[in-house]
Formats: structure tokens, C-alpha cells, sequence
């Protein structure tokens, strides 16, 4: 089956042309053909999972290429390879695909672009079931681009609000900036190796000739390996949200909400993991090389920062957001401290719950038609099944035995441990602050009184409940895949590539990290179900808490401070440049212009008193002369004689003085 | 060797292309005794059958070597595959020209005769193997060029414009004709593979007067392609032009001015490549940096697309300066690729403008989307190509002259080259915005796509994306497009 693998992304594309030239001819105006196209690709990675479980731990990857375009010596490829990673990626995106699908056929019913939602939804799909697929880095970025692409026109798909319409263009340039260092790094593989092609980059010869090639770069000498790896993860950082391009993420929340949830939560930002994942023979050249480092500690500080933000916000979508960029930080964290399978294990986990939780979101909004959370409270009562599922998924995310998120963010805890200690203490800090925004966000959402009585919160239709259900269901189980003892995720994901180290499960790390989910729990409890809540406003008052709160509410001013120092001098110079240019040019001009005036001028002048001067001169001497020498010609022989007698005297004269 | 006063076919077959569209620019003028109506008419068919004829000498004598007319033109595979880009690009101006000139009241056979006439300067400049072939062929089409910037002449823009681009134009020329002084006071010849010996042999290659007059020259000819510093005329020019004479330039005069660059300075100045590529290398970096910054600011869509064309100059300045043969196929290939996207682009604004070159700023295209969904689409894709998004022939261009730069170990140039595309994305995204994600104004009525400019439109918009899902075969004629050494 794996054979045609080829499929998978061609069915969601084949859906989204349907669409776009059909659209509401079709049935259910487009909708039941984005879900069959998806349930068809969904269908057709469990066969090949199925088919690479019952192999066990000899399946052999397949790969499949073709030339695409001849190129210099050499040719670029494009092709696909079913690996193991590979069907994790299918199984998780197809799976929410799916699930978004469905629920958006009762979150979008009604709006004026419907048929459009879904084929964007379905491209969006084939793109990123593309990257999943493709095995030459240049259809990587292809499809990466695509991606980008698509989540610009679902971000701004409601573009009449000028909010929508700014976050996409956020969400596009910035993570477009993470392009360029993907681009770059790609093209220092393509250098260093003269191939594209994964199979060829990511074998141990290509890795160790790219490990043992230095470079400088400015004042460091680093391995071509290093500046290539670095290059990707500043794609991934862009994409995956990290510190410090994670900026586009909580405004594109502007985007509708099962749009959230496909790709800002399950499967878009995971593209960034997933090509860290991808290439990471390439990151893992050698122990504790740079770049693992970058990633780890890069991850740590994302998972910190977002956490905070996370404990100020009260847009429920908004925190939803900071808890993803959190999120992805741990994953990074995982992988950068050398969890290959820790980092994936989190990035499938992550991709149901989270899905779960957004989809919870867009019920809650449909329910009451607000994203505050200051205007909700008590909606238990009224949407029973959005509260269960939401709980059972935050349970998973804040890290409860035995839901999904405590399988795999003990796994990331672990390999920490023995890795580096100051990841691991972030991990268990990050942990902490998890379960507390989490709950708080549960409380002040579904718990306590209603605090508005203007809001008349009512359960969403089946539709939208049955893919929460399914979702809830994924949170329960995803992680018992990867159960201490027997972890049939790490021996699925295992490679030849790459020497894994193994941790055995310690029950000491998985008591740390319960007792600190728990104590997050218990004090947001404390903090906002109890008296307490009122000693905790008061302490607020303090100038010192205000002014950290406002610091971590403004998300540490880094969207003020990316507009003074970059957006705004880029301004400035690009005025500046474009006034020289008029200036030179219209300067130029002008002057010529100037100058042809001033010299008209002066050869004005000079006509009419030089030129005409000297010409009347001429003629008043002429005449003047003419009256003189008229009197001379008298007629009078004797005075001619006269004349030249005078003249014979003067040259006499003249002779004489020069002799003598 | 035999110097004969008469041409002999061989001659004649190396210059071939050129003379058959100077021919039908000539019928052109001649047809112009018959009745106005039928000469109109008839105009742009001649211009296109000639264009189209064109291809039959370029197919004769295909990627081989010869001389012609005692050394003073060549024909190669690089010759040809630029007469061929050129070609296009003529036909493709016919294509959106028709429906405009009759709009702006423009409508006299003498536009396509100039175009026909400026094509084949600009096919020549491809074939000079001389620096006074060069100077006479950029002045065949500098004139052509001066007089369609004016061919709007009613209009003050268009003569301001037109004055703008000769005195500016006539200043680039003196720098060339001195730069080709020098150098023959350096070498003692003005053919390239004469100077190409002198340097070689006399070692005249640490001779300031030489390196001098190449700086010269690469100074007129740098004016032609709009290379920072000599860029300035650009905007104005572009703007004040008649949108189909910009539209034409923008693509044609740059073409022809990359050919003769890369001739002259790789074969003629190939030993002393040391001396010229870091020079190379400043100006490529401050075209991309320059040309994209500005155009940040720019709120009019021609004066927009005019920074865009010395931007796109500065890549292609980078395949140059890269001075290698994939250097050189990747300045063809991008070429080609500009070529559909720029002009399929400069269709659009064709089509959006109103009577009057009104109707270009930026926010008069907001909902062009709901106006006339076929041009906003294809706008979106020659933006999206433009700022080298993939899948398309713009994104492919910039990785074949870049990984160029990169065989060449100009790493800076590279970074350069992808940081500046960045910042193209926010001016060109930003057109796709107001088109699809705003309202028209509310007395904007809805635009129809009809005859040629529709087929132009489709047809550059399909190029665009068949270039970057297939180059396979374009990047094979770009790889034979080899510079023969003299």
C-alpha cells in the first residue's frame, strides 16, 4: 500500500480544485467532499500504518523518486518516503483534519463563503501532507510555502474585520522570515553536498563530510553540519512559533476558530518539529553539538515566556494560543536534549488534545458568542459535553495520570534528566505553570456562577460534540503507545540514521512531574475558587505585582519593541532612500533645467548688452569714423600727398626709435 | 581573411533574426501609405508574423558557433536564446498593446514599427562581437525606446518622460562611447576577442586605462538594465511612459543590456574576472537592497512595479557576478522567467488602468477581485511570482541564480539576495491584499477581459506556473545558453 502513498496528498488537492471550480453544486455545498477526500487519505494511512505495525521493527522505509528537473550535472528529484515518522505525521494530521472538517460543517453553517472554507481547508491539507511525504528538500519547501499560503488565506478568511486582515499578513511575513533561513540552510546542504535529496543528505557519509567541513562565519569557525541545521531551525522557529518569531501565532486566533484549530494548534505549527525531526541526523552531528543546544535552549525559553503570558490573558483563544507556542517549546525542548522520540511522542499527544481543546473553544464562542472569559462562568450546566471533553483534554495537557500528556511529557522530563539539568528544571517549572493557566482557564470558564446574565450559553449541535468526543477519546488513550517497559512509539520510530539513547522510566521523575501538575491544579484552585482570590486581587495593587502583570499582559512588549527596532527604521529608510531618489533624479532635472534658464539669461544679457553693445559700437565707430575720415577725403591732391609724406615720417620714426 | 563589401548568406544567417523584424517594421511603415483603417489593422499582424519569422534563423543556426561580417557579430547558444526571450517578449507586447493604444488614442501603425525597430537593437546587442557593434545597437534601440516614452505625446507626463529618459540616456552613452575609447587606447582594438588577446598576451590586463574603460562601460550599460546608482531614471520614466512602452522596457531594454553585459565582460574582460566581480558584487547588493527598500514606499502601482524591475535587475546582477557558466544560465532562465511575470503583470495594470493612465494607484485595485476574478487571480500569481514564492518560475529563477552565487562562494550575496526577497514580499503581498481582501469602491464597475489581452493575460499567468512546476526543459535551454569564447 505504501506504494501509493503518492495519494495521500493528492486526494485533499483533487477536493480543493473540485470545490473551487463547483463549490456549491456540489453536495453539501462542498463539505461532504473536502471529508470524503479527507476520510479517503485518512483510510489509506491506516492501511500503510497497519501494514508497517505488523512489520514490526524490520520495516524497511519506502522511498520512491523520480527526476524532475534536469539541473546542472546533477537532477532534482521529487519523490516521497514512508517511514516511520512519516505515518505518525499522516496519522495525526489526516486524523484532525478530519475531525476539524466535520465540526466546521456546523461552526461555519451559514457564512457567505462556505464552499471556500473547505477548499482552502482541503489545500491546506494536501500541502501539509505533502511536506509530510516528500523526500527532496526542495519539495519540502515548496510545500512549506504552500502551507504559509494557505494559513494567510484561512487566517484573513474573514477579511472584512481589519484585525483578520492584519493577522494574516503578520502570520505571512513573519513566518516568512523563518523562511529565509530554511531557504539558506537549504542551499548550504546544496553546496556543501551537491544533493537535495534526503536520503543522500541524512546518510552517515554526507553527515560526516558535512561535520568535518568548518567554516567561519564571521568571528566563529563552525561545521557546515551546524550552519545547515541552524538554518532549518530558524524555518521551524519561524513556523513552530518559537522565541523569539512567535508573535504571529496568538493574533492569527483571528482566523475562524476550527481554523485554529487545524493549524495553529495540531498540525501547521508542528511542520517547524516535525522538519527538526525530519533532518536530525543532521542537528545530532555530534553530541551535544551547537546546534541540539540552540534548539533546547531555544525551547525552554519559548516554553517559559508563553506560559506566563499565558497566566494574564483573558481571551479563552488567546491562551489556547500561548499554550501551543508553550507547547512546541517542550517539543523542542525534547528534541534539542536528543529525545528524538520524546519530541514526536509530545508533537502526536499534543496535536489530539490541543485540537480538542480549540474545537472546545469554538463551541464555547458558538455558545455564547464571546471570547472573554471575564463574561462566562458557569457553563457547565449549559454545554455539559464541551465542559467534559474540554476537562478530560486539559487534563491530558496539564499532565494527569494516565492521560495522553503525561506519557509524553514525562518522556521529554526524562531525557532531560540524564541530558542537561537546567532543561530539565524548565521542563518541571514549565509544567507547573501548565496545569495552572490551564485550570484557571477551566474555572473561570465553566465553573462559578455566571457573570453575565446577558448570555444565554446553549449546547452546539452533534455535529461539533461528536468530533470533541473523538478527540477526548485520542487524549485518553494517544499515549499508551508509549508505555514504560514496552514503548512500541520508540520502537516504531527507530532508525538506523540515528544511536538513540534509552532512559529506562524512573519513577521519581514521573512523581515530580505529577506532584508539580498537581500543585498547579490545587493553587489555581485556591487562587480562584476560594477566599483567597480576594487577598490575591489585593496583592495585585502592589506597584511592583502591577507592573509585572502589565509586562507579562503586554507579552513583554515584543511586538512594540519589533516596531521600533525593525519595522519602524525600515520605514524610515525606505522613505529616506526613496526621497534621495526623487531628489537626485528631479534634482538632476531641474537643474538642467535651471541651468538652461540662467545661461538664456546670461546669453540674454549678453545679446543685449555685449553682442548688441559691440554691434552698435561698431557701428557708431564705423560711423563715427566715417564722419572723420569723410572729412579727409577732401579731394584735395596735395593733402593726400600730405598724408603719406606723415606716414613715410611715422615709420622713419618708428624704425629709428627701434635702432636707437 | 577575404573582406567583401557584399554580404554573403553566412553573414546575413548570423544577424538573421534581427534583420527580419527590422524588415517588417519597414512593411510596417510602407503599409502606412495604404488607408488608415487598413493599415492599423494590419499593423500589429505584420509586427507579430515578423516576430514569429524571427524563429526560423534562430532554429537554422541553433546553439552553434559562427562569425559573421569579419568577426563583428557572433551567433551562439547565448546569442539565440536571448533573441528567442526577446522575441517573446515582443509578442507578448503586441499582445496587451492592441487593446491599449486604441484606449489612450495612441493608435498609429508607427508603435509597432518602433517596437519592431527597438527589438532588433536589442537582438543585435546579443550578437555584438565588437564594442562599436555594441554602441551601435544600444543606440538603435535607445532611440526607439526615447521616442515610445514620448509616443503619448499629448500627455506632459509622457514628453517629461521621454526628455528625462534621452538626456539621461544620451549622458549613459557618452560614458559607454569613452569606456570604449580607453579601451582601445588600453588594448589597441575595440573587438572583443582582440581585447580578449591583448589581455591575454600583452598583459594589459594590469593597464589602468583598460580597467578604466571597462568601468566605463559597465557604467552604460548598467544605466540600460537600471543598476543602483544608475537606476535613478527608473521611476520617473516608468511612470510618466505609456503603461505597454514600460511594460516592454522593463523587460526588453534590460534583456538586451544583460546580453551585451555578459559578453562583453566574460569574454572580452573573462582573464582580468578578479578585477570586476567584487564591483559587480557591491552593485548587485545595492540594486537588491536599494530597488526592494524602496519600493516599500511606493503607493502607485507603475512607480511600484518600476522599483520592482531594478530590484529583479540586482538578482540578475547576481547570476553575473557570479561570472560561471551557471551564472549565465540562470541569467537566461531568470530573464525568461521575468519576462511572463513581469509583463503578465503589467498586463493587469493595463487592464485595471482607466483612459488617461489613471486608475494605477495601489488602492485602486481594492476588490479588483469582484470586478473581474480572472485578472486578480493571475495578479496574484505574477505577485506571488514576483516576490519568489514557489511553485512558481520566480521562485525557481532566484534558486538558480542563487546556488549560481553559491557555486561562486558568494555566500554574502546570497543572504543578501534572500533577506531582500523577504522585504519584496510586504509590497507585493500587499497588492494581493487589497485585491482580494477589500471591497471596491461602490461606483467601480466590473472589468471585462476580451481579445488579445485576455489571451496575453492567460498566457503569461500559465508560463508563470508552468515554470515552476516544470523547468525541467527551460533549465535545459538555459544550459546550453554558452558564451563562445573568442
Amino acid at each position: 500500500m505504501s506504494e501509493y502513498a503518492w495519494l495521500i496528498p493528492l486526494i485533499p488537492f483533487l477536493a480543493f480544485v473540485a470545490i473551487i471550480f463547483a463549490g456549491r453544486r456540489l453536495p453539501g455545498h462542498g463539505a461532504y467532499v473536502a471529508i470524503a477526500g479527507m476520510s479517503a487519505s485518512l483510510l489509506i494511512s491506516l492501511v500503510i500504518a497497519a501494514g508497517a505495525i505488523t512489520h514490526g521493527g524490520h520495516f524497511e522505509p519506502v522511498v520512491r523518486t523520480a527526476a524532475w528537473i534536469p539541473y546542472g550535472y546533477s537532477t532534482l528529484n521529487v519523490g516521497f518516503t514512508v517511514d516511520a515518522l512519516a505515518i505518525v505525521m499522516l496519522i495525526v494530521v489526516t486524523v484532525v483534519a478530519l475531525m476539524v472538517q466535520v465540526y466546521s460543517i456546523g461552526y461555519m453553517h451559514g457564512d457567505a463563503r462556505y464552499p471556500r472554507f473547505f477548499a482552502f481547508l482541503s489545500m491546506f491539507s494536501a500541502a501539509m501532507l505533502g511536506l509530510v511525504l516528500a523526500n527532496n528538500l526542495l519539495v519540502i519547501y515548496i510545500c512549506w510555502e504552500l502551507v504559509g499560503l494557505c494559513s494567510y488565506l484561512l487566517i484573513g478568511f474573514w477579511f472584512e474585520r481589519p484585525t483578520a486582515m492584519r493577522a494574516a499578513k503578520k502570520a505571512f511575513l513573519v513566518t516568512r522570515v523563518g523562511d529565509v533561513g530554511l531557504f539558506l540552510g537549504m542551499l548550504t546542504i546544496y553546496m556543501g553536498i551537491g544533493s537535495l535529496d534526503l536520503q543522500t543528505v541524512l546518510s552517515h557519509e554526507s553527515v560526516s563530510t558535512m561535520a568535518k567541513t568548518i567554516v567561519s562565519v564571521g568571528p566563529w569557525a563552525l561545521p557546515l553540519a551546524a550552519l545547515a541545521s541552524l538554518g532549518i531551525f530558524w524555518g521551524a522557529v519561524g513556523k513552530s512559533a518559537q522565541f523569539p518569531l512567535h508573535v504571529w501565532l496568538p493574533d492569527a486566533m483571528e482566523g475562524p476558530t476550527p481554523v485554529s484549530a487545524l493549524i495553529h494548534a495540531a498540525t501547521m505549527v508542528a511542520a517547524g518539529v516535525y522538519l527538526v525531526a525530519r533532518t536530525y541526523p543532521l542537528f545530532a552531528y555530534s553530541d551535544h553539538s551547537i546546534s541540539l543546544n540552540v534548539v533546547a535552549y531555544t525551547g525552554a525559553i519559548t516554553a517559559l515566556m508563553a506560559a506566563t503570558i499565558g497566566f494574564t490573558q483573558y481571551d479563552i483563544k488567546r491562551v489556547l494560543a500561548y499554550s501551543t507556542i508553550s507547547q512546541l517549546g517542550f517539543m523542542m525542548m525534547g528534541l534539542g536534549v536528543g529525545g528524538y522520540v520524546a519530541g514526536m511522542f509530545h508533537l502526536m499527544t499534543h496535536a489530539f488534545f490541543k485540537a480538542n481543546l480549540f474545537l472546545g473553544s469554538g463551541s464555547v464562542i458558538h455558545g455564547t458568542g464571546t471570547q472573554d472569559i471575564r463574561e462566562m462562568g458557569g457553563l457547565k450546566k449549559h454545554m455539559p459535553r464541551t465542559f467534559w471533553t474540554f476537562i478530560i483534554a486539559t487534563a491530558a495537557l496539564a499532565g494527569i495520570f494516565p492521560l495522553a500528556g503525561f506519557w509524553s511529557k514525562d518522556e521529554i522530563l526524562l531525557t532531560a534528566f540524564h541530558a542537561d539539568k537546567t532543561i530539565f528544571y524548565a521542563g518541571v517549572i514549565g509544567a507547573f505553570m501548565t496545569a495552572f493557566y490551564m485550570s484557571r482557564l477551566c474555572i473561570l470558564t465553566f465553573l462559578g456562577e455566571p457573570r453575565d446574565e446577558h448570555i444565554h450559553a446553549h449546547e452546539s449541535p452533534r455535529v461539533m460534540t461528536v468530533p470533541l468526543i473523538v478527540l477526548a477519546f485520542l487524549a485518553v488513550v494517544a499515549g499508551w503507545v508509549g508505555l514504560p517497559g514496552k514503548n512500541l512509539f520508540a520502537e516504531f520510530l527507530h532508525t538506523d540514521l540515528l544511536h538513540l539513547e534509552h532512559h529506562a522510566f524512573s519513577l521519581g521523575i514521573a512523581a515530580v512531574g505529577t506532584a508539580v501538575a498537581l500543585f498547579g491544579v490545587l493553587l489555581a484552585y485556591i487562587v480562584y475558587m476560594t477566599p483567597a482570590s480576594r487577598t490575591v486581587a489585593a496583592l495585585g495593587q502592589i506597584s511592583v505585582f502591577r507592573f509585572i502583570h502589565s509586562l507579562v499582559y503586554n507579552k513583554y512588549w515584543l511586538d512594540e519593541i519589533y516596531g521600533v527596532i525593525i519595522i519602524r527604521p525600515l520605514f524610515a529608510v525606505t522613505r529616506w532612500m526613496f526621497a534621495i531618489d526623487r531628489w537626485i533624479i528631479d534634482g538632476t532635472v531641474n537643474a538642467v533645467g535651471w541651468l538652461t534658464v540662467a545661461i538664456s539669461r546670461v546669453q540674454g544679457w549678453v545679446d543685449k548688452w555685449i553682442v548688441d553693445g559691440l554691434v552698435n559700437l561698431i557701428g557708431i565707430v564705423t560711423r563715427g569714423a566715417g564722419l572723420i575720415l569723410r572729412r579727409t577725403q577732401t579731394g584735395v591732391a596735395q593733402q593726400y600727398a600730405m598724408v603719406m609724406l606723415l606716414g613715410l615720417l611715422a615709420l622713419v620714426y618708428f624704425y629709428l626709435i627701434r635702432a636707437g | 581573411m577575404n573582406h567583401s563589401f557584399v554580404p554573403k548568406a553566412a553573414d546575413m544567417l548570423v544577424v538573421g533574426p534581427e534583420t527580419i523584424v527590422a524588415a517588417a517594421a519597414m512593411l510596417i511603415l510602407l503599409a502606412e501609405l495604404m488607408p488608415a483603417r487598413i493599415s492599423k489593422a494590419a499593423a500589429p499582424w505584420i509586427a507579430a508574423l515578423g516576430l514569429l519569422a524571427s524563429f526560423i534563423p534562430m532554429t537554422t543556426t541553433g546553439i552553434s558557433v559562427r562569425t559573421g561580417f569579419s568577426g563583428m557579430v557572433v551567433t551562439d547558444g547565448f546569442a539565440v536564446l536571448m533573441k528567442a526571450v526577446l522575441a517573446v517578449t515582443g509578442l507578448l507586447t503586441i499582445g496587451f498593446s492592441t487593446h491599449y493604444i486604441k484606449r489612450e488614442d495612441l493608435d498609429r501603425a508607427e508603435y509597432y514599427a518602433l517596437v519592431l525597430f527597438a527589438i532588433s537593437g536589442m537582438m543585435l546587442m546579443a550578437s555584438s562581437a565588437n564594442l562599436i557593434m555594441v554602441f551601435l545597437s544600444l543606440e538603435i534601440l535607445s532611440i526607439s525606446l526615447y521616442v515610445l516614452s514620448g509616443f503619448a505625446r499629448t500627455q506632459p507626463r509622457s514628453q517629461e518622460a521621454s526628455l528625462k529618459y534621452f538626456l539621461l540616456g544620451s549622458f549613459a552613452s557618452a560614458f559607454l562611447l569613452y569606456g570604449i575609447a580607453l579601451v582601445y587606447g588600453g588594448a589597441g582594438t575595440i573587438s572583443l576577442a582582440g581585447i580578449a588577446n591583448a589581455i591575454a598576451s600583452e598583459g594589459a590586463a594590469r593597464n589602468p586605462v583598460l580597467l578604466a574603460g571597462a568601468g566605463l562601460i559597465a557604467v552604460g550599460l548598467g544605466f540600460k538594465v537600471a543598476a543602483v546608482p544608475f537606476q535613478m531614471w527608473t521611476p520617473d520614466v516608468y511612470e510618466g511612459a505609456p503603461s505597454s512602452v514600460t511594460a516592454f522596457m522593463s523587460v526588453g531594454a534590460k534583456a538586451a543590456g544583460f546580453a551585451a553585459l555578459a559578453r562583453v565582460f566574460l569574454t572580452a574582460f573573462g582573464d582580468i574576472k578578479v578585477d570586476w566581480m567584487p564591483a559587480l558584487w557591491a552593485v548587485a547588493a545595492l540594486t537588491m537592497i536599494v530597488g526592494n527598500v524602496v519600493a516599500v514606499a511606493q503607493t502607485d502601482i507603475k512607480r511600484m512595479l518600476a522599483y520592482s524591475s531594478i530590484a529583479h535587475a540586482g538578482y540578475i546582477l547576481v547570476g553575473l557576478a557570479a561570472a560561471n557558466q551557471a551564472g549565465v544560465s540562470a541569467l537566461v532562465f531568470y530573464l525568461a522567467a521575468y519576462l511572463f511575470m513581469n509583463l503578465g503583470a503589467w498586463a493587469v495594470v493595463i487592464l485595471a488602468g482607466r483612459r488617461g493612465e489613471a486608475g494605477t494607484e495601489i488602492d485602486s485595485y481594492n476588490g479588483l477581485f469582484w470586478r473581474n476574478p480572472g485578472a486578480a487571480a493571475a495578479m496574484g500569481v505574477f505577485m506571488f511570482a514576483l516576490a519568489g514564492l514557489p511553485p512558481t518560475g520566480g521562485f525557481m529563477a532566484k534558486f538558480y541564480v542563487f546556488s549560481a552565487a553559491l557555486q561562486a562562494n558568494m555566500v554574502g550575496l546570497v543572504v543578501i539576495g534572500a533577506l531582500t526577497s523577504l522585504v519584496s514580499v510586504y509590497y507585493y503581498a500587499r497588492v494581493t491584499v487589497v485585491m482580494f481582501m477589500r471591497d471596491p469602491e461602490p461606483d467601480a464597475a466590473p472589468i471585462s477581459t476580451r481579445g488579445l489581452l485576455g489571451v496575453t493575460l492567460a498566457v503569461t499567468a500559465a508560463a508563470t506556473i508552468y515554470l515552476g512546476v516544470l523547468p525541467g526543459q527551460l533549465f535545459q535551454l538555459a544550459g546550453l545558453a554558452q558564451i563562445a569564447r573568442p
